[in-house]
């Protein structure tokens, strides 16, 4: 017994080394390869929001207009999650996409059905008065944040230039490379700046929006130049871009570079790609679905569960007026 | 060498990882502006990427001589199935605050919903019988007759995924052009067996 005790002691040891280092060789295996994994996986799905930096904007007119009880979405929410399909259709990517979209020189041409057309530098209409406007933003999508804009009425802009009595919409354009308006003094970027192809996006590019006068005159309508007292970060549409607060998202066509008054209802580039799902007006309702979901409720971004959707976004009071007679189901 | 048993607590373990990132970042608030929405197109694309696996097995095995694979097919299957319940789950909870009449609803009225809802319904008796017992009591031709389910699925998935689409339809294409290949691999084999082309050469 205690010879063959002897002999099974040392192989016991020996087995023990073995054992050991293959466990050690399976701890490295796992730690490996789960960590491989990982590094995969945050690859594909990167985390790092990025900072906005863009210059103050002085002397910002606040609380000319009431403000919504909401409280406000983040900064960094804001600039971070974005549909800009020029830059990527991917709304955590936008920001990095845009981050060196250059914006100056940068003119904004308004011309068609109007008394005297003309080209607005930049600097020009950062000298109009800049107020703050806090309002709902609903995207098509589902989600919704609450925005301080800072900017102005459109209706300054387009006194400006004299509607004619037959101009009945207003057509608007987003800068993209190779598309600038005519005329000498139109200074925009040169090069693709940062910007993909439409085939990418899957939407045409120039984008365009359109309004019908009176929605392009009414007050709650702006051109905005920044966001929580700072000008816009390139994501959000940088330099200057429309804000029309109860409407889809969509509406709110970024980066403008021209507005034209026309007699007839403009093209729009989301009822062009898709014409059954995205119509010309596009007013928040609850009550009208997307065909491919639901809009009765939304996500306001920073929180879990979804809130009822209101009509016009809650600014019914402001402009049902404008829309009475109309089939909201058939026009939507 | 080769330890069974190491191997597939291995793949068990990477499968996790995912999950294991997603709710990391989740708790740390790092998912973005939206983090439910973030959480539900993720664990949709994981539940893709794991039945496009599953689907591979077969192939690499019979081009590669990779027959090792076959024991890792069982799990890899069921974790489609559980990255598709997380994201059935995830829907139901921050999409539908768990309103039954709604989710029933929103199958009804929703092309891109029916089909995924189809897709994961049709994945529930393959996991059911994915255990030894059950292949045993359903014989293997039965088995493997009820388990071609997954071409069906897998299909459903893809076309679930491409219908939620705006306009840039990259990533599904992407899933499309895989399936097609991992598919079209069977096909081939079924309707060009090697013995008759051989024969035929």
């Amino acid at each position: 017994m205690t010879d063959s005790n002897k002999i099974k002691e040392s192989e016991i040891t020996d087995e023990n080394i073995y054992l050991n280092r293959r466990n050690f060789l399976k701890a490295g295996l796992l730690a490996g390869t789960t960590a491989a994994t990982a590094i995969g996986y945050r690859f594909l799905n990167p985390a790092a929001p990025t900072e906005v930096k863009t210059a103050e904007i002085a002397d910002v007119i606040k609380n000319r207009t009431s403000n919504p009880p909401d409280e406000k979405t983040p900064l960094e929410d804001i600039a971070n999650y974005n549909n800009y399909y020029e830059f990527s259709t991917g709304k955590r990517e936008v920001a990095g996409a845009a981050k060196d979209f250059v914006t100056r020189p940068w003119t904004v041409s308004v011309d068609g059905l109007v008394e005297k057309p003309r080209v607005f530098g930049i600097e020009d209409l950062l000298k109009i008065d800049q107020e703050e406007r806090i309002y709902r933003l609903r995207c098509v999508e589902g989600w919704s944040m609450v925005i301080p804009w800072v900017g102005f009425s459109l209706k300054t802009l387009l006194e400006k230039v004299k509607p004619l009595s037959n101009a009945k919409y207003a057509a608007f354009q987003t800068y993209y490379p190779g598309s600038a308006p005519e005329g000498n003094e139109v200074k925009l970027p040169k090069g693709d700046n940062g910007m993909q192809s439409a085939l990418l996006a899957g939407i045409a590019f120039p984008y365009v929006e359109g309004l019908r006068l009176d929605e392009a005159l009414h007050p709650l309508t702006i051109l905005a130049t920044g966001i929580y007292g700072r000008l816009l970060p390139n994501q959000n549409g940088a330099p200057i871009r429309l804000v029309v607060p109860w409407k889809y998202g969509f509406k709110s066509i970024k980066s403008v570079v021209r507005i034209t008054l026309t007699d007839r209802e403009p093209p729009t580039t989301w009822n062009i790609q898709s014409p059954n799902e995205y119509g010309f007006y596009s007013n928040v309702n609850p009550n009208v679905d997307h065909p491919r979901w639901s809009q009765a409720t939304e996500r306001r971004i920073g929180e879990l569960v979804q809130r009822k959707t209101l009509m016009f976004n809650g600014y019914g009071d402001e402009v049902a007026e404008l829309y009475k007679g109309m089939d909201l189901k058939k026009n939507f | 060498m080769s330890d069974p048993k190491f191997d597939k607590f291995l793949i068990f373990v990477n499968s996790l990882v995912p999950l294991a990132v997603l709710v990391w970042d989740a708790y740390f608030g790092r998912l973005g502006a939206n983090p439910a929405e973030y959480f539900l197109r993720t664990t949709g694309v994981l539940t893709l990427v794991f039945l496009i696996l599953t689907l591979a097995i077969t192939p690499l095995r019979k081009i590669f001589g990779f027959n090792q694979l076959i024991k890792f097919r069982r799990m890899i299957g069921l974790y489609a199935f559980f990255y598709g319940c997380v994201h059935f789950v995830t829907y139901s909870i921050f999409d539908k605050n768990l309103d039954l009449r709604v989710i029933a609803a929103d199958v009804w009225k929703r092309p891109f919903i029916a089909v995924g809802m189809t897709a994961l319904v049709l994945m529930i008796p393959l996991a059911v019988t994915s255990t030894n017992g059950m292949i045993k009591r359903l014989g293997g031709k039965k088995w493997q007759k009820l388990h071609r389910l997954i071409y069906p699925i897998a299909i459903l998935g893809v076309t679930h995924y491409y219908l939620i689409q705006k306009s840039d339809i990259t990533y599904p294409l992407l899933f499309a052009a895989v399936l097609a290949i991992l598919l079209g691999y069977r096909i081939f084999k079924r309707y060009f067996p090697a013995s008759r082309r051989m024969a035929a050469e």
